[in-house]
């Protein structure tokens, strides 16, 4: 496998955010936990806003990124809205339930050690590999 | 306000992070999903990456007692289902939260199409399941 510098040290950011985040405020950073909480509007003070500014934030992050390095011309336009649809209402309700995603099981939970989060990272690839071969047969 | 500055630093860090690695190019992500296809690994060097720093950072970090409260956790089929169902989601448009959200506003036409229904299953999920602590 070819060393990739540039997503190592993307995954290296990443990481270092999800450390910052629990060593300053014992807070993990999954980004589905954090629609849900801003979803839930509940909590005083800076418990209830700092998800809605990490979700702000990690728009700003990426903006930075985009000025000082074009990424706009390689990005995805005019994908099928169907497929769109049923992946953010699965995305949605699976993280919900399953309580994390790519971040909150992948990296942090992981990162923590966490049995559940080791087998839900398991399975959310496994099904993601799957369905990405599925669609492959069928086109 | 230092827990907002503190969000606000992690956040961009982190979007920064996904930026850099093309985690936000979701052809990308089908292509490192399409094992059985046209495989492009690039992807595994960023999840290696941070976990090189969570599980050490983790590991320093970590009370005795969250570590226990840790090993408690329990493999149900909450846990099972919602994570299968989250992978199909995934594959089929190559958007999980964390990049859809940080690259919004660059193709916010395409976003909101998979953004709404995301936001529409978490009230809907909400409301059958209830709001539960972790």
């Amino acid at each position: 496998m070819e060393f990739q510098w540039q997503a190592l040290t993307g995954g290296i950011l990443v990481g270092l955010s999800a450390v910052l985040l629990f060593m300053s405020m014992r807070k993990i950073a999954g980004i589905s936990g954090m629609i849900k909480q801003v979803l839930s509007n509940k909590g005083n003070g800076s418990d209830r806003w700092w998800p809605l500014v990490f979700i702000g934030s990690l728009m700003l992050g990426t903006w930075i990124y985009s000025i000082l390095f074009s990424v706009e011309s390689s990005l995805r336009e005019g994908y099928p809205k169907e497929l769109l649809i049923a992946s953010g209402l699965l995305v949605g309700f699976g993280t919900y339930i399953g309580k994390g995603c790519t971040s909150g099981h992948g990296v942090c939970g992981i990162g923590r050690l966490s049995k559940r989060s080791i087998v839900a990272t398991i399975v959310f690839m496994l099904c993601a590999v799957i369905t990405v071969a599925v669609m492959g047969a069928l086109s | 306000m230092k827990k907002l500055i503190t969000a606000l630093i992690c956040g961009t860090l982190f979007g920064f992070g996904l930026a850099m690695s093309e985690m936000i190019d979701p052809d990308k992500v089908q292509g490192f999903l399409d094992i059985f296809g046209d495989w492009d690994p690039t992807l595994a060097w960023v999840m290696g990456g941070a976990l090189l720093v969570s599980i050490p950072g983790f590991a320093l970090l970590l009370s005795k007692e969250d570590k226990a409260h840790i090993k408690q956790g329990v493999i149900d089929s909450k846990l099972l289902v919602g994570s299968a169902l989250f992978g199909i989601g995934w594959g089929l448009s190559g958007y999980c939260p964390g990049p859809a959200l940080s690259v919004a506003p660059l193709i916010i036409t395409e976003l909101l199409w998979f953004l709404v229904p995301l936001v529409v299953a978490m009230v809907v999920a909400g409301a059958i399941f209830g709001r539960e602590q972790d």
